[in-house]
């Protein structure tokens, strides 16, 4: 195979819920169906509240222990200021604004979108039975439940990225 | 770069394929483009082209796919049936615009 043979077809594993984390998967995954890329979603252990009715458009920012944090204006953030109370809160409000003014949707319609491009969603059966989450309280967009085998059977021939 | 001609009329085209020059993009040079990639344009392509071509030129910059579906009329499954395999690189192609640079 040529080293620069274009990329068919993606798998995306999206393993944690926090919202700068949720957002990478998603974005890559519709990058994906715009340029004609076949794409898999597989939400397991934290990254079930993304596609988790209830949890899914609030989802939030942890501020303790990232360095990379800053105020606006690339004001420095100590890490310590992490555990102040209400920070994460308001951490997730900013970050939320800013993705919405670059017209990204929030999570909830960013899974009808993927949905609606082709993008085929699976939940993790072990981390919706770990969460008691049933097919009810996913997104309708999900298409199934699977083991992590069955993920491996619909990404034949994928590239795959864990996030 | 390269140069060729469509419908009559030399087109400038940039390494990718996309048109250089939307001033020499006519409607004929549209559908030429749609057939090189395997699309006979109809009424709901035509009203996805005209709406990106509109709202570039008010706009100042390309249109995202997720702005074309909220605001054309024609939504995101629909889209992608009309443009298939990417409808991102092809919608922009035949429109006679740049290579889409968004994430969305």
């Amino acid at each position: 195979m040529a080293e620069d043979e274009p990329i068919k077809k993606m798998s995306i594993i999206c393993s944690k819920g926090s919202l700068d984390m949720a957002y990478p998967g998603l974005i890559l995954a519709n990058a994906a169906r715009m340029s004609g890329i076949e794409v898999n979603l597989f939400f397991t252990f934290w990254g079930l509240d993304i596609v988790t009715k209830k949890r899914m458009n609030r989802l939030k920012v942890g501020t303790v222990g990232n360095p990379a944090m800053r105020l606006p204006g690339n004001l420095p953030f100590p890490t310590w200021m992490g555990a102040i109370p209400f920070m994460s809160h308001i951490a997730t409000w900013m970050m939320r604004r800013e993705i919405a003014k670059l017209d990204q949707p929030p999570v909830g319609e960013y899974l009808e979108m993927l949905h609606d491009a082709g993008a085929k969603l699976y939940a993790c059966k072990m981390a919706a039975d770990m969460m008691k989450v049933e097919r009810d309280d996913l997104a309708d967009g999900v298409d199934d439940i699977i083991g992590a085998m069955e993920f491996y059977e619909v990404s034949a021939g994928a590239q795959m990225i864990f996030i | 770069m390269s140069e060729r001609e469509i419908a009559g009329t030399p087109v400038a085209f940039d390494d990718d394929g996309f048109m250089t020059d939307g001033g020499q993009w006519t409607r004929e040079i549209a559908g030429t483009l749609a057939v090189e990639e395997g699309i006979e344009l109809n009424d709901r392509h035509w009203a996805v082209i005209d709406f990106m071509r509109q709202d570039t030129e008010a706009q100042g910059q390309v249109p995202s796919l997720r702005r074309i579906t909220k605001l054309s009329g024609v939504g995101t499954k629909e889209l992608y049936q009309l443009f298939p395999k990417g409808p991102a690189k092809k919608v922009a192609r035949i429109a006679g615009l740049g290579k889409p640079k968004g994430c969305i």
